[in-house]
């Protein structure tokens, strides 16, 4: 399979596959473009995309579609959804099925390039841990798995449930290992209410670039991690135990569960 | 005009009386008559009887002209028509009509008939069958005749004269014939009187029963057709007046109710649609309006990385930015709005979440003067609701309740009960499959407003898609086929050709073959291909029976609203609160429990205070 571009854009609107090409090309990635889920489906099928940049809604079909066809042929492929019907059920459901990321659109040039950035790195991740595991390195260890009782969103953040039914929230090792060295925390204030699917917190990296963490649950914070706050670099030592992020009294948890992804399962 | 229940009652009674007053006359008649005339025949018996015993000293004495005396001068008497002596062999030989004298009777003539019958002639008979009533000519008048026997005695065969043998026993006869030209008067006045008294009495209660029937059975059902004709022609507020407390009355009460519901049942599915289509709207809009608004967001924010040595530039192009956000953000809240998402359901105490609504604005309420008081059946279950969603719904109404009694303070009453509907009739398929999952709603073919079940027809290479109703029990099915179905048609889904012929089934009531649908997370539905029939089973529906709901009713003491704003509060952007309120409450709060498949409704009074009444379904429907 040829790797032709970096980048494929599947999108009905001309306008704006020209602006995610421009946008691109500013990092200097190259961009091929689809503007059905048939043309896609045949592009995918024929050349290798590390990155796919897919709208829900099209034409002749939807973004599911595509990611249900990357599962299918186990392509190596990562997906970022995009639409203009930004519903959180969107944005969760593409995470759960697979995509790596989800935005909504409009969407910045900031918002865009870092979502890039990350599934470039995302990619490249992959692409070693391949070859280790094809030369039998396995023992080495490029992130740290989240501990089995864990639940998380897609393969950015996790929760932990209390036993007092309060739930911590976190980042996943491998979703800092997509980032630069990160700088500064943003943070929500305590009683702030918090969503599913839409962003709680924003990670400020060494290379200027903001990174959105979307929240894996419903909620009212109830504790900002002081620690976090005083050393940001503690959310990347130690991601799963002292670098949680906020304290929550969940909302629905019930309801919102089903789109986590058990840690102890072996999906990616 | 008989077509009228009225017309049609006073001429049943009518005609009852007119029956009964002439079988009652006819009979009363008769029996004057009879009487009058029985009288008569007593009479002239005893006339006769005096005729006999007068003229028997001349008999004896043979003394023929003193006899005939005696009968010309009883035989001049007024009604007395005519008095004859006949003798053995029937000649007549005296008379008080002296032209008959010595003529002859016939022994068959009518008058002897009663006694000379058979050949050797009776000797002794009752009054009656000697009695006859006769015409002389058919336009004279009626005249009664009695014929009294002569018996032979002991003087009459020892007297001088020895006219008779001593062997005969009759000797001849007396007849007297008396007119009943005065008795036939009477009986006829008597007659009419009795016509008048009938006819009067047919029309007295013709008139009577007319005006009753009017009044309590014409009048109340013209205003009862009337209703029924307004609420066909579309106008659901149209109430029947008071028609008292009888049967009609009733009628009129429970139709007004009907009505009442109906227009209610209507609001609900207007409301559905209404709100459905806006939530269509703003999903469209959102789209559509997100995507040209990426152009500009990501070619103004593309400029602004590109100018940065361009502070000129620059602050212009933050503004292209800042507002494009702006926009992002009113588009995300129009999308909350329309509720696209979903609701969030979990298991959750009713009476938990509005007691946390109440703490929530209880601040708020005591500032107004406004008290809670809640009621709650013990043992309400846990219903499968968006807990969030749920109390928003009730903090909204406590503060319109409280709104409205701003001025004066009040109470605000929440009573839970659980309650048992029917679900036949109501409940909607709101979402059917075939085997391989492709939808066959149809958004395009409406049945009564709701997307119905599509069907692909395959038959003798034609094909043509059928509808069915998705509402479960009203059978509103749409054959639009140009050819006919047979035995080898196939139903299919439109979108893969699956079959959805059930197998080893066939429609219990025509034989045709069954067709069934996957509805989501509520079982199968199945129901008859052929047009004629109109058998279906969804077994999820059946099994539930009845609907058992939970009650919510919040009522207050406030100013009420009019009945004009009653139907529209629902609507979105309909407020009475001026500046304060965007309108979009009542119609969010409508939305929410529609999509917890519950049904909110409104009771007011001005003046006197508003009552909510929320009904949701113990078992979820997801």
């Amino acid at each position: 399979m040829n790797r032709t571009s970096d980048i494929l854009v599947i999108d009905d609107e001309q306008v704006i596959i020209d602006a995610v090409i421009k946008i691109c090309s500013l990092d200097n990635y190259s961009v091929d473009t689809a503007l059905d889920v048939k043309t896609a489906t045949e592009k995918i099928t024929k050349n290798y995309y590390p990155i796919i940049i897919c709208d829900i809604m099209m034409p002749d079909g939807s973004g599911f579609q595509i990611l249900e066809e990357i599962r299918r042929k186990n392509l190596r492929s990562s997906l970022i959804m995009t639409t203009g019907y930004s519903t959180v059920e969107n944005a969760v459901n593409s995470l759960y099925k697979g995509a790596i990321d989800f935005i909504p659109k409009p969407f910045t040039v900031d918002e865009l390039l870092s979502s890039v950035y990350r599934a470039n790195n995302y990619q490249r991740i992959k692409e070693k841990q391949k070859q280790l595991y094809l030369q039998k390195l396995n023992d080495e260890v490029l992130y740290v798995p989240c501990p089995s009782k864990y639940l998380r969103l897609g393969y950015s953040t996790w929760i932990f449930q209390e036993r007092e039914g309060s739930v911590l929230i976190g980042v996943c090792d491998l979703f800092m290992k997509t980032l630069e060295a990160t700088q500064e925390i943003e943070f929500q204030d305590t009683e702030d209410e918090i969503a599913q699917g839409i962003s709680c917190a924003s990670l400020k990296c060494s290379n200027d670039r903001n990174h959105k963490i979307l929240s894996p649950i419903s909620g009212r914070i109830v504790e900002v991690n002081e620690k976090i706050k005083k050393y940001p670099s503690l959310i990347e030592k130690d991601p799963y135990f002292e670098g949680w992020i906020y304290r929550v009294i969940p909302a629905n948890l019930d309801y919102e569960i089903k789109y986590l992804i058990s840690c102890s399962s072996d999906r990616l | 005009m008989f077509k009228k229940i009225g017309f049609r009652l006073i001429f049943v009674v009518a005609l009852t009386s007119l029956i009964i007053i002439g079988v009652f006359a006819y009979f009363n008649v008769k029996a004057q008559s009879n009487s009058l005339i029985t009288e008569v025949e007593r009479h002239a018996n005893q006339l006769a009887e005096t005729v006999i015993s007068s003229t028997r000293y001349d008999m004896m004495l043979n003394q023929r002209e003193r006899i005939q005396q005696t009968i010309n001068s009883i035989g001049t008497q007024p009604k007395i028509r005519d008095v004859r002596i006949i003798n053995k062999i029937g000649e007549i030989i005296y008379s008080s009509d002296s032209t008959n004298i010595n003529k002859m009777v016939d022994k068959r003539a009518e008058s002897c008939y009663a006694c000379h019958a058979e050949d050797k002639p009776l000797e002794q008979i009752s009054i009656t069958a000697r009695t006859r009533i006769f015409k002389v000519h058919p336009d004279s008048n009626r005249v009664i005749g009695i014929i009294s026997p002569i018996y032979n005695e002991k003087s009459c065969w020892q007297a001088e004269c020895h006219a008779h043998p001593k062997n005969q026993k009759v000797l001849g006869v007396l007849d007297v014939s008396i007119s009943l030209a005065d008795v036939d008067k009477t009986i006829l006045r008597s007659e009419w009187e009795i016509v008048i008294f009938a006819l009067v009495a047919i029309l007295a209660v013709g008139l009577l029963i007319g005006y009753f029937v009017r009044k309590w059975v014409s009048l109340p059902v013209n205003d009862l057709l009337g209703g029924t004709q307004q609420v066909s022609a579309g106008n659901l507020n149209y109430t029947i007046k008071d028609l008292g407390d009888d049967e009609i009355g009733k009628l009129g009460h429970s139709f007004n109710n009907m009505t009442k519901k109906l227009s209610e049942a209507r609001m609900q599915l207007f409301q559905s649609d209404k709100m459905a289509s806006l939530g269509r709207l703003a999903a469209g809009v959102a789209h559509e309006i997100n995507n040209p608004l990426t152009g500009v967001l990501t070619y103004s924010s593309f400029l602004l990385k590109r100018t940065k040595d361009n502070p000129e530039f620059q602050e212009d192009l933050k503004v292209i930015v800042r507002e494009t956000l702006r926009s992002r953000e009113i588009v995300k809240s129009l999308l909350d709005f329309s509720r696209q998402s979903i609701p969030k359901k979990s298991s959750a105490d009713l009476n938990e979440i509005i007691d946390k609504a109440i703490s929530v604005i209880e601040n708020q309420l005591s500032l107004n003067k406004v008290k809670i008081e809640k009621h709650s059946e013990p043992g309400i279950p846990n219903l499968t609701v968006d807990a969030n969603q749920m109390q928003q719904v009730f903090i909204n109404l406590f503060v319109n309740a409280s709104d409205a009694m701003e001025m004066t303070g009040g109470t605000v009453n929440i009573k839970l009960h659980r309650i048992t509907l029917s679900p036949y009739g109501t409940t909607q398929i709101k979402k059917a499959a075939c085997s391989k999952r492709h939808n066959l709603m149809d958004n395009e073919f409406k049945i009564d407003g709701l997307p119905a079940l599509k069907v692909k027809v395959l038959s003798d290479n034609k094909e043509g898609i059928i509808h069915f109703d998705p509402v479960y029990g009203k059978r509103r099915n749409s054959f639009n086929l140009d050819f006919k179905i047979n035995k080898d048609s196939k139903f299919v889904c439109p979108e893969c050709n699956v079959s959805l012929i059930q197998p080893d089934k066939s429609c219990p009531k025509c034989g045709s073959p069954v067709l069934v649908f996957e509805v989501e997370g509520q079982g199968i539905y199945e129901v008859c291909s052929s047009e004629k029939s109109d058998w279906e089973k969804w077994e999820f529906v059946d099994s539930a029976g009845l609907k058992e709901c939970v009650e919510i009713k919040i009522s207050d003491t406030g100013s009420g609203i009019n009945q004009e704003d009653l139907s529209k509060i629902f609507e979105p952007f309909f407020s009475t609160k001026g500046q304060k309120g965007n309108g979009l409450g009542l119609a969010v709060i409508w939305g929410i429990i529609d999509n917890h498949n519950g049904t909110i409704s409104v009771e007011s009074e001005v003046g006197k205070g508003t009552t909510f009444i929320i009904r949701l379904p113990l078992a979820q429907q997801r």
